[in-house]
């Protein structure tokens, strides 16, 4: 089973920017690969990744073959007030992965 | 008519199947892939910062971060960010939707190149302006070279 793992700082200050580091257990198949018998290897990526923060969305990426296997993704945002910030991940063959972390801004 | 001819015929026919598919980007398939992007817009060089390794040597797992100049205000921030290559099967690596709740326009995540070749990240801002930044980086490992045993 997929794993996330989610860096967010449990305490900011108002209007501070905040660093958001992500990353997730998964092969990343890419789908041009083939295995030893020169069959092709399907394709197995995560296509899409979703952060919402309190329920606005803040940063969405849509990923390609050419990221790497465990994608990591990194990215900022600015702490605007206390609550839950959902990660969302989905891909190939229904994969879907989520991840909450929650923050105190004083 | 003969076996002979006729096994021939087939003989090509499964070779055209069989060839190994020469499937990665070209560079025209990039311009293809930004043009479906960017449409008609001028790309404008600037503002934005791609930092990758010049060197690489394991093409599998490469640390590309992205970085645009940029207020990130209400009024003046970065849409998004998309980032292209030339020569792995697909031209695609990224692409990034932004707002300015962002604070800082700046990504970062670990990429695979196929060759040594020139990356390229663009940066739509929401004035509608286009900017680009690229890097040229030599692979001496490629990622898909290897496969499963």
């Amino acid at each position: 089973m997929a794993r996330a793992v989610v860096t967010v700082p449990q305490r900011a200050k108002r209007g501070e920017i905040i660093e958001i580091r992500t990353l997730i257990a998964h092969r990343m198949e890419t789908g041009f690969r083939h295995d030893s018998y020169g069959r092709p290897l399907a394709r197995d990526i995560v296509s899409r990744f979703v952060c919402t923060y309190n329920g606005a969305e803040i940063c969405r990426a849509e990923l390609f073959p050419a990221i790497s296997a465990n994608p990591l993704f990194t990215f900022t945002t600015v702490a605007t007030e206390s609550g839950t910030l959902e990660f969302k991940w989905t891909g190939d063959n229904d994969f879907t992965l989520d991840a909450t972390a929650s923050i105190v801004v004083e | 008519m003969s076996t002979r001819r006729t096994f021939l015929i087939a003989a090509g026919a499964l070779a055209v199947v069989l060839r190994p598919n020469a499937s990665n980007a070209t560079p025209a398939m990039m311009q293809e892939a930004v043009r479906k992007v960017v449409g008609d817009a001028q790309i404008r060089k600037g503002k934005v910062t791609l930092d990758l390794p010049p060197l690489i040597d394991n093409g599998n797992v490469i640390a590309m971060s992205v970085s645009v100049d940029s207020p990130m205000t209400p009024t003046d921030y970065v849409k998004a960010i998309h980032v292209f290559n030339e020569k792995n099967p697909q031209p695609n690596i990224i692409s990034v939707t932004l707002g300015p709740r962002a604070g800082r326009a700046s990504i970062s995540t670990r990429i695979r190149l196929a060759d040594s070749q020139t990356v390229t990240a663009i940066a739509q801002l929401s004035d509608g302006s286009f900017w680009q930044a690229t890097s040229d980086v030599i692979v001496t490992i490629a990622a898909c070279a290897e496969e499963i045993s």
